[in-house]
């Protein structure tokens, strides 16, 4: 691979990766929602997601050029060689949990991908343009579940703050770049994050203030991914979404 | 035996018949997934984009394509592309009446607007009145939302501006 491939290559994997692990980890609320019309709504995000990460994969395979598949992707790497955040990795938890995780990923994802449908690779522009209309959606549903829950009754009201506290030490990392965000960044393909980090804060910030609670400030922030290093969930996640194809080598429906 | 020449144009019309799996009621053409054709020395490339990223019928799309174009003796292969990004803008308006009575309320408003104003006082395909209110804005398929009429009291499927 000549040097940018290899570059769009790893930048094409963290997106896949990110929208692959959350897509499980939503689908894992298939038929457990609290009632069916968000069963139906918790489901249709982790489709979208599923679209999404087969998008960014198979082209990372293209690039990759050794002859793999998004399938193989998907599940044959191990534990360490996901670049996701560690934000979607986290267990869904209560329903406030899983809504806080939404809110800080899909307002962030908003944000990148208005910015990446810029870009000057033609398919991380091309995939941009369709992934910013579906998440415009989750984006408005996690935004109206924040401001029901915390805007809610005393109970809810709490349970949603303590969500957004525990998960706020995983939002650090979205806006963290290292040598393949500036590389890619000084050729008009990657995104500035840290040109991002305002506007996802202030969006939160107004999400929050509707909903009567208060925004977390600072604090110690979690980090890793990058590196492929993991909180200890993802390899129980990994366990149960890889155990067909590694018992089944090559199984075809 | 020579097969029969196709032109262009007579393949598109040939998979205007193919209907939407999750909306028979419209063919892929009417709703914006059939792209193009383009002739090749021995057959055709079909391109067509998905509604949404995640879309299970693309599978069974491409997979009727290549059939029906089988049985007329034209080799295929089928393209999915992304860009530029599918959008109900493309809906044609006989579609459209097609989706209402088939029970769907098509999407009313442009694409590119805000999605809660383009969520407002949606006609109900069964009684035509405006007062509407959205149950869910996730329903059966990526592409629908769930509604309620006030008026008749029956609920209903919006396909969502995207």
């Amino acid at each position: 691979m000549a040097d940018t491939a290899q570059l769009k290559y790893t930048y094409s994997l963290r997106l896949g990766d990110n929208a692959w692990i959350l897509s499980h980890r939503l689908s894992e609320l298939c038929s457990n929602g609290p009632f069916l019309e968000e069963d139906l709504a918790l489901t249709n995000l982790a489709l979208d997601l599923i679209g999404r990460a087969q998008g960014f994969l198979k082209y990372a395979a293209e690039l990759e050029e050794k002859g793999r598949t998004a399938d193989d992707l998907a599940y044959r790497r191990n534990e360490r060689q996901y670049y996701n955040n560690l934000l979607v990795e986290m267990p869904n938890g209560d329903f406030a949990t899983t809504i806080a995780r939404q809110l800080y990923i899909s307002v962030f994802e908003y944000y990148f991908f208005t910015a990446l449908q810029n870009s000057k690779d033609e398919t991380f522009a091309g995939l941009s343009a369709k992934t910013i209309k579906e998440v415009k959606y989750h984006m408005a549903h996690a935004a109206d579940w924040v401001v029901r829950l915390g805007d809610g009754t005393e109970e809810s009201h709490a349970k949603m703050q303590q969500a957004l506290n525990e998960l706020w030490m995983y939002t650090g990392e979205l806006f963290e770049m290292d040598s393949v965000d500036e590389a890619l960044m000084a050729e008009g393909i990657a995104v500035d994050l840290a040109a991002l980090r305002p506007l996802w804060e202030s969006h939160i910030r107004k999400v929050m203030e509707e909903a009567t609670l208060e925004m977390p400030e600072g604090g110690y922030m979690q980090t890793g991914s990058r590196q492929g290093i993991h909180t200890e969930h993802l390899g129980h996640m990994l366990g149960e979404m890889q155990y067909l194809q590694r018992a089944y080598p090559d199984a075809k429906w | 035996m020579v097969g029969q020449v196709y032109s262009k144009e007579e393949i598109l019309e040939l998979l205007s018949e193919i209907a939407d799996p999750e909306i028979p009621v419209v063919s892929i053409r009417e709703i914006g997934m059939l792209r193009d054709v383009h002739m090749t020395g021995e057959g055709c490339e079909v391109i067509i984009t998905p509604t949404y990223t995640g879309c299970p019928a693309m599978g069974i799309i491409e997979a009727d394509i290549k059939a029906l174009l089988d049985s007329k003796g034209i080799k295929s292969t089928v393209k999915l592309v992304y860009q530029p990004a599918w959008t109900t803008d493309w809906i044609t308006s006989e579609a459209r009446e097609k989706m209402r009575r088939y029970g769907i309320a098509p999407p009313e408003h442009s694409s590119c607007g805000n999605i809660t104003k383009a969520e407002e006082h949606i006609t109900c395909p069964q009684c035509g009145a405006k007062d509407t209110e959205v149950i869910s804005r996730f329903g059966s398929t990526a592409c629908k939302a769930l509604y309620k009429c006030n008026t008749c009291k029956e609920p209903f499927e919006y396909f969502k501006c995207h």
